[in-house]
C-alpha cells in the first residue's frame, strides 16, 4: 500500500512547476536568439546561408524532439567526456528545438511583410541591415507575436519529454509521486490540468493578440 | 548635358519583351510625361532609371557617369533618384515624421534636429505640415501620397521618378496630388512620370513620350502630340482614354 494522495503530494506536484516554466523560457530565450538569426539568414541575399538556415530548420522540425534530447544527453557526455546533468542537455536540445520552429515562424513573419516595404526602403538608400531593422523587423514583430505565443504554448507541453532522461519538471514530479502513491489515475489528470493552467491564458492571449493585430495590419499571415 | 540618357534599352521577362530598344533624355528642369497602355514597358522603364529593375542590354548615364548598378553605386543613385509608387509604400509602424527623417538620418547621417527641419519643409511643400504626428492609416490617400512625395523630397533627390501616383485614388483625392506634381514642375524639379492624368501631362509636361509594345511610339511636345498624333496608335489611345474617362476630357479641355 502506498502513501496516500494529500495537500504535501499536492505541493510536490505544484514545486515542479517553476523547472517546467524555467525550461520553457530558457528554450525560449535561447531559441529566439538562434531563431532571430536563422530567420534573418534565410533572408539573406546569400544562397550558402539561406540554404545552412533551411537545412537547420529542415533537421530539427523533421526529426522526433525526443530523439534531439537522446542525441543531445548523450552527445553532451561523449563531447566534453564528462558526464553532465540532465539540465544542461534538456536545456540545449530545448534550445536548438525551439531555435528551429521559430526560426520558422519568424521568417514566415517576415515574408509577410509586403515586398513593397523592402522595395521602398532600398530607394531611401538604406543598406539591407538597415532595411531589415528600420522597417521589416518591426512589422514582422507585430505579426509573428501571435505564432510565437501559439509556439510557447507548445514549448511548455513538450518540456515534459525532459522528463525520460530525469529532469524533474512537473511530468517527472508526477511519476515519482505516482511510484510512492500507485495513484496514477488521481495524479496524472492532475499534472494534465497543472500544465492546462500554465497553457490555456496563454492560448487565449494568442487568440486575441491575433484579432487584434489582423484588424490593424489588414495582413493575413500565410505559414 | 542631359541628366539622365537611356541608350538602347532592352528588357525581357520570360517570353514577353517589355522594353525594346528605348532611347530617352532627361535634360535638368525637364518634365517628361510617359503615357501607354498597361503592359506598355512604362513601369518597367521607370524601374530601370533607378535600378530596381536591370536591363538585359543598353546603356543608361546619370549626370554623364554610365550605371553599373554595384551595391555601392545604387546607394548613391537611390540618393540622386527618388521614387513615389501608385501604392504610396509608407511605412505603416512609423509616424509621418519618422517615415520622412528616416532616409535622411539612417542612409545619409543627418542629425535627428536637422531631419526634423527638413521634414516640416517637404510637408509644406504638400501643404501636410499639420499631420506630422500622425500614422499613415489616420490619412485618407490623397494625403498619404502627399506624404509619399514629401518623404522622397526630403532626400533632396535631383530627380524624381512618380509611377502612376494617383491610379490608387478615388477620383476626388486625385485633385490634391496633381496640385502638388504642377508645383513641383513650375519649381524646375527635374520629374519622370507615369500619369494618366492627360490634364496634367498637358499642362505641365515638356516632353510627351507615349509608349507602346516596349518602344517609344511617339515623342514630342504636349501641345504638338496632342494636336497632331502622327499614328494610329497614338490616335486610337488618345480616343480611348477621353471615351471611357469623360472627366477626363474635361481636364484636358
Amino acid at each position: 500500500m502506498g502513501r496516500s494522495f494529500g495537500t504535501a503530494e499536492f505541493l510536490f506536484l505544484v514545486k515542479a512547476i517553476p523547472w517546467t516554466l524555467l525550461l520553457s523560457l530558457g528554450a525560449l530565450a535561447g531559441g529566439g536568439i538562434v531563431g532571430l538569426l536563422v530567420a534573418i539568414l534565410r533572408t539573406s541575399p546569400y544562397r550558402a546561408l539561406r540554404w545552412l538556415a533551411t537545412g537547420y530548420i529542415e533537421l530539427f522540425q523533421g526529426t522526433p524532439v525526443l530523439m534531439q534530447l537522446f542525441v543531445t544527453y548523450y552527445g553532451l557526455a561523449v563531447l566534453f567526456n564528462i558526464q553532465f546533468g540532465p539540465w544542461p542537455a534538456v536545456l540545449t536540445a530545448f534550445t536548438l528545438y525551439s531555435g528551429a520552429f521559430l526560426g520558422e515562424i519568424w521568417w514566415g513573419s517576415i515574408q509577410a511583410v509586403p515586398r513593397t516595404q523592402w522595395e521602398a526602403a532600398e530607394c531611401l538608400s538604406l543598406s539591407f541591415p538597415k532595411q531589415l531593422w528600420y522597417v521589416i523587423l518591426p512589422q514582422a514583430a507585430r505579426i509573428s507575436i501571435p505564432p510565437t505565443v501559439g509556439f510557447a504554448v507548445q514549448l511548455i507541453k513538450n518540456t515534459s519529454i525532459a522528463a525520460i532522461i530525469g529532469f524533474v519538471e512537473l511530468t517527472r514530479a508526477g511519476q515519482l509521486m505516482t511510484d510512492t502513491t500507485f495513484k496514477p489515475m488521481i495524479i496524472y489528470p492532475i499534472v494534465a490540468a497543472l500544465y492546462f493552467v500554465l497553457c490555456w491564458p496563454l492560448s487565449l492571449l494568442a487568440r486575441t493578440l491575433e484579432r487584434r493585430i489582423d484588424a490593424t495590419l489588414g495582413i493575413k499571415q500565410h505559414f | 548635358m542631359p541628366l539622365l540618357a537611356l541608350n538602347n534599352i532592352s528588357k525581357r521577362f520570360g517570353g514577353h519583351q517589355a522594353l525594346d530598344d528605348v532611347s530617352l533624355t532627361v535634360e535638368p528642369g525637364e518634365v517628361v510625361a510617359i503615357i501607354g497602355r498597361s503592359g506598355s514597358g512604362k513601369s518597367t522603364l521607370l524601374r530601370c532609371i533607378n535600378g530596381l529593375e536591370r536591363p538585359d542590354s543598353g546603356t543608361i548615364r546619370f549626370d554623364g557617369r554610365p550605371l553599373e548598378l554595384t551595391p555601392r553605386q545604387l546607394k548613391t543613385l537611390r540618393r540622386e533618384v527618388g521614387i513615389v509608387f501608385q501604392s504610396y509604400n509608407l511605412f505603416p509602424h512609423l509616424s509621418v515624421e519618422r517615415n520622412i527623417t528616416l532616409g535622411p538620418t539612417a542612409a545619409k547621417g543627418m542629425t535627428l534636429v536637422a531631419a526634423r527641419e527638413l521634414a516640416l519643409r517637404v510637408l509644406r511643400m504638400v501643404d501636410l505640415e499639420d499631420k506630422i504626428a500622425a500614422y499613415p492609416q489616420q490619412l485618407s490617400g490623397g494625403q498619404q501620397q502627399r506624404v509619399a512625395i514629401a518623404r522622397t523630397l526630403a532626400m533632396e533627390p535631383r530627380l524624381v521618378l512618380f509611377d502612376e501616383i494617383t491610379a490608387a485614388l478615388d477620383p476626388e483625392l486625385i485633385g490634391e496630388v496633381v496640385r502638388v506634381l504642377d508645383r513641383l514642375a513650375r519649381d524646375g524639379m527635374t520629374m519622370v512620370l507615369i500619369t494618366h492624368e492627360v490634364g496634367f501631362a498637358r499642362r505641365s509636361a515638356d516632353t510627351i513620350v507615349f509608349m507602346h509594345q516596349g518602344r517609344v511610339w511617339e515623342k514630342g511636345p504636349p501641345d504638338k502630340l496632342f494636336g497632331a498624333p502622327e499614328t494610329v496608335e497614338f490616335a486610337s489611345f488618345i480616343d480611348a482614354i477621353l471615351s471611357v474617362a469623360p472627366a477626363a476630357k474635361q481636364r484636358v479641355g
